[in-house]
């Protein structure tokens, strides 16, 4: 009856046993699941919204709500692998707008937008604690997410390549 | 309760003495003192996050040494201020405190974050249905800044029509965020089918459920958003609040006798008629708080609807044709006179106490007898052992033990639901006695499941197994029940106070008679009688059945014996030939049959003579709630083309000869001289107010609109006899199945199909289609599927609806939902096929 | 270059290994707390270190630990691993290099507050880190150190990381228990504050992990030790993490009291590309711009001696300014994080950092008048102690004290619209 769980028993079970075992301890579950359902599709469905609700014992609404309020959750498709990169203050200081100008330059498409094999997109995010080894960006790919520090345009693009062979 | 220390204060100067714990604002509303707030609802813990009751506060230094206040040169106390204002909604008083709203800086503060919220808001009060009642308007009015420092070119553009379901819309940029609507969603309701997304100024409120904004509470959130954010759909864009006037009324869907506003107006669109245009509720504490659920608020259309009769009926030629009130009353009065004592009325507690008083009056002036149209019983023993004078359910909490058995309240009665769910948050314990999962068992301490047919039983193995240990005498022929009846029992025995909700789910008349006593029996063995926050609550069907069971109204065992029996019928609020096609053909071959109702209902299409009579909302009268509170209504609409119920009754008396009374206030006074329960109680006495924690009516209009205001009355609770009945044990009736079947049962919903519901466009969405419900595993063995349509033979009439399949069915019971086109009063087995598809 | 308390990865390869951390005094605080100290001896010894909030507030350790409400249970401990203001990246290199010595933080915590169950609420962007954590709490499990019945006692211990999912609010302690019960991290009314309602409305330890990872040297060294780390007031080992105009950013850890010139000329190696320094701001993207005259690069970093230059020490993220940036472009990008960042729950905060955006903007665009200026100082000033959690507050601090002490910067930039 409920994918989510038929698929991920172990996980899900895992995930349970951190929080009490009451109805406040079960909602805390609401982050990780949501975090394990976005592994399917890099987005998070109306169904696993359910499926979630289900699991956690709350109502799809009290799901749906924290995919708007955190950044790293997606309630739609977009780029497979999400090019993150911190144009904060402390990056600025040290490049990271320009940085981040020509990537998208190089790449052909403006921040915010996908490229047009689906694959990348490319956006400014907010500080990442990586400050002294700016430019630098995460990669949010459905299986987690990964630091590259101490960029350069070129090692940038190397790393897109990769992910976009991969 | 503990009684509190008392803190003395002064709020701008005035002194006020509260209790200990009290929060700044309300203090200050105590006194007079004006503190805007908009995310505070006296309802719900202050959560601080509007920012607008910003105070100063000043408290008195206390010297470390010493602990004792430090004193200025004059002798007064030494007040030291926090460099920070603070919030009024949140910060309990203390002793000594000094707090100023209107120091400059206070003054500034207010206005700095009335700047902000104007920021973002888009002004449009001219076309705001909050207009006129708005907090935010009021304030702006005398706060706001002349003109706006914030470029207007920057303002956020969102939605301004956003449905949040069917039945409400928001706006999204009148809302500003006070979050009222979502905490009362989840914290009172315990729906939280709204929620805040997004953050910052995006932040914004949704509904993820199916169907949008899925509650049965969800009205209450367009009553306490303090800006024009949140509208019901059928108010949106109708009128302006200062065009309306209000009439108090109390709601007629339940037995809980909420408080209800009626807004009216007189419009040209209706032809110059005064119409409703909303339905809001009415500040009573001991009643409904200030809440409705949305049946009460959305049901009323019924009253406007085209179907309505608009003038009496007369068969002629076996045709109902058109007729005057003059001639139809004397052919009704001729033949009622030569019925004699072959006269049997049947009336339902849809009607009032006035109506139904008449009715007795002028049955028994001719010698016929008149009877209650229900499928439940026990008001007899209600009246009895109904709950104490002065009885609160908001008192309720710890030390108090609440019973409820055989009703899932959230459908039956939503609002007891709603208090009984807060007392049991208090503290009280809670335990729900019933054959399937209901909503309230969220709350419960304890949860016992019975097989539908063993609500009696289940009630008297509570006794039996306390006779075990006590003096108790014992009910014969049932067992001592287990671990879980164990436990509630002695939970029950040793509670201070003891309140037992009984329904009547899955049960008809008979068991429903069985169940009552068994009730009384465990309120009388515990000795639980005859005291406040004590006694028996029945969740009737109808808003006034206790009040008819208090009139001396009692059901007919056998109702189509009975039927067939007298010769002519009075059927008044009652439909029984529509809610059992069996009843048909006797009521067709009756003699002669007067209907008297708003609709031309089954029933009314078999009678001789058809009487429109008027809606709630059109007449006045009273209605005695399950808690037997008499409460009065008033009139709004008035539509001399019916009449009301009790004046048709005393047209026909008079023209009968007999002495039976026309005017409301004249009527309840012969029923308070015959009935003694009654005795004592006046129109004037019901009318009266004293004054109610929270003050919603002052000022500000903070906590919601104009009309939560109660001038009209908050009713009186009825005496109960002084002497106890003595015990007496029910004769459990029993259900045999044979092999094959299914035990069909009788549940009630909220919504249903019922003419006072379905009228109602607005909820049209909500009313489920006929079907009935079984097991998976039931379906499963018949090969049946979620959506088959399958038929079934009652009563030797065939059946043909869809099939639910849920998992909360018990197993071998068919669930069949009261009025929703399948006619059930009582369990019974039933054998189900599948129809042939084609 | 004094002995590394914190940083001790960078002397010790591999300490991220449960066997080299227990080669290195590592999990030795824990056997003895749990085996030879009450937990108010643990608390007690905690409090005599003078040890203080590493998070930002600076509040004594172990006096927060001494408010564990002991009426309502059971307690919890949450160690507070959001690192999201910009410029902080300690606590990442700690638990990235020293993980052990963390966790065993943690569980002391645990034990003295007597909570059983102890959550490490990560930001979500360490994922990575969070992986890793698991793995060395899994280690600490299969040696003995964590689960039930800890060195043969009846004490049970759990630790469990949980992620956050990108809202800087969360760093916020209230918010960040919204959060960890699934809710939208929005910040609650305080008081009660959290060792007296927390998580799931238990008491609660809120610490931040550089404050946590102080404890086992603690315990294991005493208090009398560690007070010789630091000055009197502030004691104690703190990593300062420097970043912005410097040849070489990164975290240093130096005792309290360092000044803000041997941090930024000696450690950092001075100002990148011949540049001269212009402002400091000491506690992050919640700082107020401390103008860098002598004086001010002279004053130690303390918690009492930086707020005497008008700012704060918060959590020692340090950003250097040089004088090639524009003030107006530096309050821009503050504004642009905090309206970012405001959860939304209260009006000055939600309302004033959107208002206050658009018009950094258009100063920093070059367009605006100095009425414009005036107004942003306004709208700055009147968000001021009226936000229902400190992030409203930390989004005035930049424009309010950038207004006030580089007028000539905002003079320059409208001056160049009105030519």
């Amino acid at each position: 009856m409920n994918a989510l769980l038929e698929k991920y028993p172990n996980e899900i079970q895992m995930i349970l046993a951190k929080y009490p075992s009451d109805r406040a301890g079960k909602r805390s579950a609401v982050m990780p699941l949501l975090y394990l359902a976005q592994r399917e599709n890099g987005y998070i469905t109306k169904e696993a919204i359910a499926q979630i609700a289900d699991i956690c014992e709350v109502s799809t609404t009290e799901v749906a709500s924290l995919i708007g309020f955190y950044t790293l959750y997606h309630d739609e498709p977009s780029g497979k692998y999400h090019i993150q990169v911190c144009t904060d203050l402390p990056c600025a200081l040290r490049g990271a707008d320009e940085f981040l100008e020509k990537l998208c330059q190089n790449l052909g498409i403006k921040v915010g937008e996908t490229t047009r094999d689906g694959k990348i997109i490319v956006e400014a995010v907010m500080c990442l604690a990586g400050c002294d080894k700016a430019p630098m960006f995460q990669v949010q790919s459905p299986e987690g997410i990964e630091y590259h520090e101490n960029q350069t345009v070129e090692s940038a693009l190397e790393v897109i390549s990769k992910l976009r062979e991969g | 309760m503990p009684i509190k220390n008392k803190v003395s204060l002064t709020i701008d100067g005035k002194p006020v003495t509260v209790p200990e714990g009290t929060l700044i604002v309300n203090a200050a509303k105590l006194i007079g003192v004006d503190i805007p707030v908009f995310c505070y609802h006296p309802k719900m813990e202050p959560v601080g996050m509007c920012r607008q009751c910003l105070v100063e506060v000043g408290r008195p230094v206390i010297d470390r040494a010493t602990g004792n206040p430090v004193l200025e040169e004059d002798g007064s106390l030494k007040i030291q201020f926090g460099a920070k204002l603070e919030t009024a909604c949140s910060t309990p008083v203390s002793e000594g405190m000094v707090v100023v709203g209107t120091s400059a800086k206070a003054v500034a503060g207010r206005k700095e974050i009335l700047e902000f919220l104007l920021t973002s808001h888009p002004l449009d009060c001219p076309i705001c249905d909050k207009g006129g009642e708005c907090p935010l308007q009021n304030l702006t009015m005398r706060h706001g800044p002349g003109e706006s420092r914030f470029n207007y070119a920057e303002k956020m553009h969102l939605a301004k029509k956003f449905p949040l379901g069917e039945l409400i819309y928001l706006d999204r940029e009148r809302c500003i965020q006070c979050g009222r609507c979502v905490r009362f969603q989840s914290l009172i309701a315990d729906d939280p089918v709204i929620s805040f997304t997004d953050r910052g100024r995006s932040l914004q409120i949704f509904s993820h459920s199916e169907p949008g904004f899925d509650s049965y509470f969800s009205g209450n959130t367009t009553d306490i958003c303090p800006v024009g954010a949140l509208t019901t759909v059928d108010f949106r864009f109708e009128a302006r609040p200062w065009e309306l006037c209000t009439t108090a009324s109390i709601c007629a869907h339940c037995p809980v006798g909420c408080n209800l506003a009626i807004n009216l107006r007189r419009e040209a669109r209706s032809n110059g008629e005064v119409v409703i245009k909303r339905i809001m509720p009415r500040q009573n504490e001991s009643v409904n708080e200030i809440w409705i659920c949305d049946k009460g608020r959305f049901g009323y259309h019924y009253t406007q609807s085209k179907n309505r009769l608009t003038q009496p009926l007369v068969r002629r030629e076996g045709e109902l044709v058109a007729i005057g009130w003059d001639e139809v009353l004397s052919y009704v009065a001729e033949n009622f006179k030569d019925a004699g004592q072959n006269l049997l009325t049947l009336a339902s507690g849809r009607l009032s106490n006035e109506d139904l008083f008449n009715l007795s009056e002028l049955t028994s002036g001719l010698g016929g007898k008149s009877a209650l149209y229900t499928d439940m019983a026990g008001g007899d023993l209600v009246t009895q052992l109904g709950v104490g004078k002065g009885t609160n359910l908001s008192d309720l909490g710890k030390g108090t033990v609440i019973l409820v058995v055989a009703s899932d309240l959230h459908e039956e009665a939503p609002i007891w639901w709603l208090r009984v769910k807060q007392a049991a948050e208090r503290g009280a314990t809670l335990i729900v006695t019933n054959p399937r999962y209901t909503k309230l068992e969220r709350y419960a301490s304890q949860v016992i499941r019975y097989n539908y047919g063993s609500e009696a039983s289940t009630i008297l193995a509570m006794i039996n197994t306390l006779s075990a240990k006590q003096n108790f005498p014992k009910a014969p022929k049932i067992a001592q029940g287990g671990e879980a009846i164990k436990s509630a029992a002695e939970t029950i025995t040793s509670a201070e106070n003891l309140i037992v909700f009984y329904g009547s789910e899955g049960i008809g008349l008979e068991a429903s008679q069985a169940l009552a006593q068994a009730c009384a029996n465990l309120l009388m063995v515990t000795n639980h009688v005859r005291k406040v926050n004590n006694g028996l609550i029945p969740v009737w069907p109808r808003a006034n059945d206790q009040g008819a069971w208090e009139i001396g109204f009692r059901p007919l065992p056998n109702l189509k014996e009975a039927l067939q029996q007298y010769e002519a019928l009075y059927i008044a609020a009652a439909d029984p030939a529509g809610d059992d096609p069996s009843l048909a053909d006797v009521i067709r071959n009756a003699g002669f049959v007067v209907v008297q109702d708003l609709f031309l209902t089954e029933t009314a299409k078999l009678a001789d003579v058809v009487l429109p009579a008027q809606a709630f909302t059109e007449r006045e009268g009273t209605f005695t709630s399950g808690e037997r509170r008499v409460q009065r209504f008033y009139p709004g609409v008035v539509r001399n083309e019916y009449k009301p119920d009790y004046a048709i009754t005393a047209g026909i008396s008079k023209l009968a000869e007999l002495n039976v009374e026309a005017v409301p206030f004249r009527i309840f006074n012969h029923l308070e001289a015959k009935v003694p329960t009654f005795a004592g109680i006046n129109y004037r006495m019901l009318a009266q107010v004293t004054e109610q924690w929270p003050i919603v009516d002052r000022g500000g209009l903070y906590y919601g609109g104009t009309l939560y205001a109660n001038a009209q009355g908050l009713g009186v609770q009825l005496s109960l006899p002084s002497q106890i009945p003595s015990l007496t044990w029910p004769e459990v009736p029993g259900v045999y199945l044979s092999e094959g079947q299914l035990l069909a049962v009788p549940v009630t919903i909220l919504y249903d199909r019922g003419q006072t519901v379905i009228p109602s466009e607005l909820l049209y969405l909500r009313i489920p289609s006929a079907h009935i419900a079984l097991n998976p595993e039931n379906a499963r063995f018949l090969n049946l599927t979620d959506g088959t349509k399958v038929q079934f033979t009652l009563d030797g009439i065939t059946v043909k609806v869809r099939l639910h399949v849920n998992d909360q069915v018990p197993i071998g019971v068919a669930i069949v939902p009261r009025s929703l086109g399948v006619s059930l009063r009582s369990p019974t087995p039933i054998e189900i096929k599948t129809i042939e598809s084609g | 270059m004094a002995e590394h308390i914190l940083l001790r990865h960078r002397a010790i390869p591999g300490l991220d290994q449960i066997d080299t951390y227990r080669q290195n005094e590592g999990l030795i605080a824990l056997k003895k707390a749990v085996t030879s100290m009450d937990p108010n001896d643990v608390t007690n010894e905690v409090k005599a270190s003078g040890l203080r909030g590493r998070g930002g507030a600076g509040f004594p350790t172990g006096m927060k630990w001494s408010f564990i409400d002991g009426n309502n249970w059971p307690h919890f401990v949450v160690a507070n691993a959001d690192e999201s203001e910009p410029g902080t990246f300690k606590d990442r290199e700690i638990m990235e290099g020293n993980p052990y010595q963390f966790l065993e933080g943690v569980a002391i915590c645990a034990y003295a507050v007597k909570a059983n169950d102890a959550y490490i609420y990560l930001r979500g962007e360490f994922w990575p880190i969070a992986r890793k954590l698991d793995q060395c709490i899994a280690e600490m499990e299969k040696a003995g150190y964590l689960g039930d019945k800890l060195f043969k006692t009846n004490i049970s211990i759990r630790l469990h990381t949980h992620l956050g999912a990108g809202a800087y609010i969360c760093g916020e302690e209230s918010a960040m228990l919204d959060s960890l019960e699934g809710k939208l991290g929005q910040p609650r009314l305080r008081p009660p504050f959290p060792p007296a309602v927390g998580v799931y409305s238990k008491p609660t330890i809120v610490n931040n992990v550089e404050t946590l990872t102080n404890v086992p040297m603690i315990i294991n060294r005493g208090a009398a030790w560690y007070k010789t780390i630091g000055t009197e007031k502030s004691p104690g080992p703190k990593i300062f993490s420097l970043s912005g105009c410097v040849n070489r950013p990164g975290n240093y850890e130096l005792p309290l009291g360092t000044t803000f010139r041997e941090l930024i000329m000696d450690h950092g190696r001075g100002i990148l590309g011949g540049h001269k320094i212009k402002a400091i701001m000491a506690a992050g993207a919640s700082s107020s711009l401390i103008v860098a005259t002598d004086e001010a690069l002279n004053t130690p970093m303390d918690y009492e001696s930086v707020p005497q230059l008008g700012a704060q020490l918060g959590s020692a993220s340090v950003i250097v300014i040089d004088d090639s940036v524009s003030i107006p472009w530096l309050i821009n990008k503050t504004i642009h994080f905090f309206k970012h960042e405001s959860c939304g729950k209260c009006t000055p905060c939600r309302e004033g950092t959107y208002w206050m955006m658009h018009l950094t903007e258009h100063i920093a665009s070059g367009e605006a008048s100095m009425a414009e200026v005036q107004l942003l100082h306004d709208v700055a000033s009147q968000i001021k102690g009226k936000c229902l959690c400190a992030l409203g507050e930390f989004s005035i601090e930049a424009p309010l004290s950038g207004i006030e002490r580089f007028s000539a910067d905002f003079e320059s930039v409208t001056n160049k619209s009105n030519a």
